[in-house]
């Protein structure tokens, strides 16, 4: 095969997404650096937190609404509000079901979310907030167990584990697709856009200066064009 | 800021802009005042400057700009996020020219806010479907073959207070959360090749070592295209705030996979659907319905000078000046308008034009103290034309919060002052 036939067919793979097949015809010819160590598995249990939507990577461990609804009183409802209805500006985390279509949109776990994963894997990373990774294993699965609870999700007596797992259904499972843009917003490319007396008059129709939300500091800003 | 902008209706922006400016008031002391001269500098007197010594090498061992330049700076918007800890700054875009964005005014976006890794602890975990997992130090990765490129960074949320209509009076606010900035680093796909992938893979995890473990899923296949493992920007090693001491560099997508403080990439065969994919960066359509793993960054511009922050001082020539990206390519032209889009003209790009990064564009104007309504149009060479805002809600709506990269108008009034307005 020729140079540029070789460049070619790499860069159709690539555009095809086939990735592995890439990768895989790279690596015969990649060259080692021996720059590095091998990774222990001790050393990957102690940072391989992640928990994916099909399941892979939860720990061992339950927990019951009962006693999530303990673990988030002491930890999670002096943010997020005792029914998850969030206190003052931080995140809320139930209700808001039937709004995606609104106006107003609110974007609960229950309204929103469409992986129990989701919830998971961000509390055990990122939760409680100012003291990430704190959480035991069973107090995790009864967390998150709990805000399922408070989206009607699962009744009160529901224990979360690995085994239950996939008892859950989230209802905007179903809620979202992929990228569409090159085909929905196809008429935003175009080689010769309009440039002479493209639309009527122009009326000024709002303006930022009448919600007056701006910074304060920028009214005294003085310089000029530069 | 994107915790709460389903918080930011007008409403409650009237109850808090109250609070915001008394937090904001104490930055006003320091804002130099240019057009104040002293007689006594000027000529025919001899400044003081041409008479006496000024301090000598080393006193300023690692310089800072100017005394005189102490209004330029990142600012904050107090109303939109709960806590600084997970909140973001934004680039005085009206205060800088060129494409490089100087490394202490590239805009924050934190979830946990700033690691502070010691570069001795720092370690790079590379493992999942692999075959040979490895764990790399800040040492290995700077032995390892390094490339240079210069890429724009943009959140997805950047104008996302904008959707509903003009909101915040400034570049800074309304475009602020996009910088430009060489990296020097390693590809992505070295160090993959280092570990090698197993066949069957497609997706990667990346995880930051901050507290809020920021992590997001990857294509495989954009890892291995030009993804970088960086480690320096403009030069010197990465700031703190934007990553230090090793950032993952996507060219051209949405700033949130950026991941900084990056710890862990494990390689899978799909996607993760981590909350930062869904329940964030998600785009969510008038029907209810969101598009997910909407990472390209369409053309996007905006002119900085003139803007509410950069009012105009008399009458006269000016250069108006503006900034465009592409997430899709280089930026081929940006066309500018002085009558709100109604007749276009196609303004100079003046310095480098690289992939994926920013270009600077200029337009001369003699201006009689007519009103202008200002706007800015990017293409690329995709052949994407960045759109009007109201073509873009056409199809979005008002509820998507990221990936708003409609047309900016500036209202530019008889007095030289500036607004953000919207023309209909």
């Amino acid at each position: 095969m020729s140079r540029s036939a070789k460049l070619a067919l790499g860069c159709a793979l690539l555009l095809s997404l086939a990735a592995p097949a890439f990768a895989q015809a790279k690596k015969e010819t990649a060259r080692q650096y021996g720059v590095g160590h091998a990774a222990t598995p001790a050393q990957i249990a102690g940072w391989d937190i992640d928990v994916r939507a099909d399941g892979q990577g939860l720990p061992p461990g339950k927990g019951s609404v009962k006693d999530g609804e303990k673990v988030y009183m002491d930890k999670c409802a002096a943010c997020h509000g005792e029914f998850g209805e969030s206190a003052g500006r931080w995140p809320q985390l139930a209700q808001g079901k039937g709004t995606l279509a609104s106006h107003d949109p609110v974007k609960t776990v229950g309204s929103y979310y469409a992986h129990v994963s989701t919830v998971f894997d961000y509390v055990r990373r990122a939760m409680p907030f100012g003291d990430s990774q704190s959480l035991s294993n069973d107090e995790l699965y009864a967390v998150v167990a709990y805000v399922l609870n408070l989206n009607d999700i699962v009744d009160d007596k529901f224990v979360l584990s690995k085994e239950t797992w996939t008892k859950v259904k989230m209802p905007n499972e179903g809620g979202f697709f992929d990228d569409d843009r090159e085909k929905t917003e196809k008429a935003f490319w175009n080689k010769n856009p309009c440039m002479k007396d493209c639309r009527g008059p122009v009326t000024i129709t709002g303006r930022a200066g009448s919600l007056d939300v701006t910074p304060e500091d920028e009214k005294s800003k003085r310089r000029g064009v530069e | 800021m994107t915790e709460r902008t389903d918080k930011t209706r007008a409403t409650r922006r009237r109850f808090l802009a109250g609070a915001a400016g008394v937090a904001a008031a104490g930055v006003t002391a320091a804002r130099a005042d240019n057009a104040k001269s002293l007689a006594k500098n000027l000529p025919p007197n001899v400044a003081d400057w041409s008479k006496s010594l000024g301090e000598g090498v080393g006193v300023r061992a690692y310089g800072t700009p100017s005394k005189f330049e102490k209004d330029v700076q990142r600012r904050t918007v107090g109303w939109l996020t709960a806590t600084p800890e997970s909140s973001v700054s934004f680039t005085p875009l009206h205060q800088l020219d060129g494409i490089i964005t100087p490394n202490g005014l590239c805009f924050e976006r934190h979830h946990g806010g700033i690691a502070e890794v010691d570069p001795n602890d720092y370690r790079l975990m590379l493992h999942g479907m692999v075959d040979k997992p490895l764990v790399f130090t800040l040492e290995d990765l700077k032995r390892l073959p390094r490339v240079n490129r210069v890429y724009f960074l943009e959140c997805a949320a950047n104008s996302g207070m904008e959707w509903r209509g003009a909101q915040l009076n400034g570049a800074q606010y309304t475009h602020g959360m996009v910088h430009c900035v060489q990296y020097t680093g390693v590809p992505l796909k070295l160090l993959l090749e280092q570990a090698g992938v197993k066949p069957n893979a497609k997706w990667l995890m990346v995880e930051g070592g901050d507290a809020a473990g920021m992590n997001r899923s990857l294509p495989l296949a954009k890892a291995l295209d030009d993804c970088l493992i960086a480690y320096r920007m403009n030069g010197e090693m990465l700031r703190p705030e934007q990553g230090y001491p090793v950032r993952l560099v996507v060219p051209g997508w949405e700033g949130n996979l950026w991941i900084k403080w990056l710890r862990r990439i494990k390689v899978g065969d799909q996607p993760w659907y981590t909350r930062e994919e869904t329940s964030k960066y998600t785009d969510l359509l008038e029907d209810g319905k969101a598009r997910q793993f909407t990472f390209v960054m369409d053309a996007k511009s905006v002119i900085t000078s003139p803007s509410p922050q950069m009012p105009v001082h008399g009458k006269g020539f000016m250069v108006i000046s503006g900034l465009a990206w592409s997430g899709r390519g280089k930026v081929s032209r940006v066309d500018v308008s002085l009558d709100g889009g109604r007749n276009w003209r196609t303004a100079k790009i003046d310095g480098p034009v690289f992939d994926k990064s920013c270009v600077r564009f200029y337009y001369e104007h003699e201006w009689t103290g007519e009103q202008l309504l200002l706007q800015s149009r990017a293409m690329d060479d995709s052949g994407y034309v960045q759109p009007s805002k109201d073509a873009l809600r056409k199809i979005r709506g008002v509820n998507s919060i990221y990936h708003n990269n409609g047309i900016q108008t500036w209202a530019v009034k008889s007095d030289g002052e500036v607004e953000n307005v919207e023309v209909g």
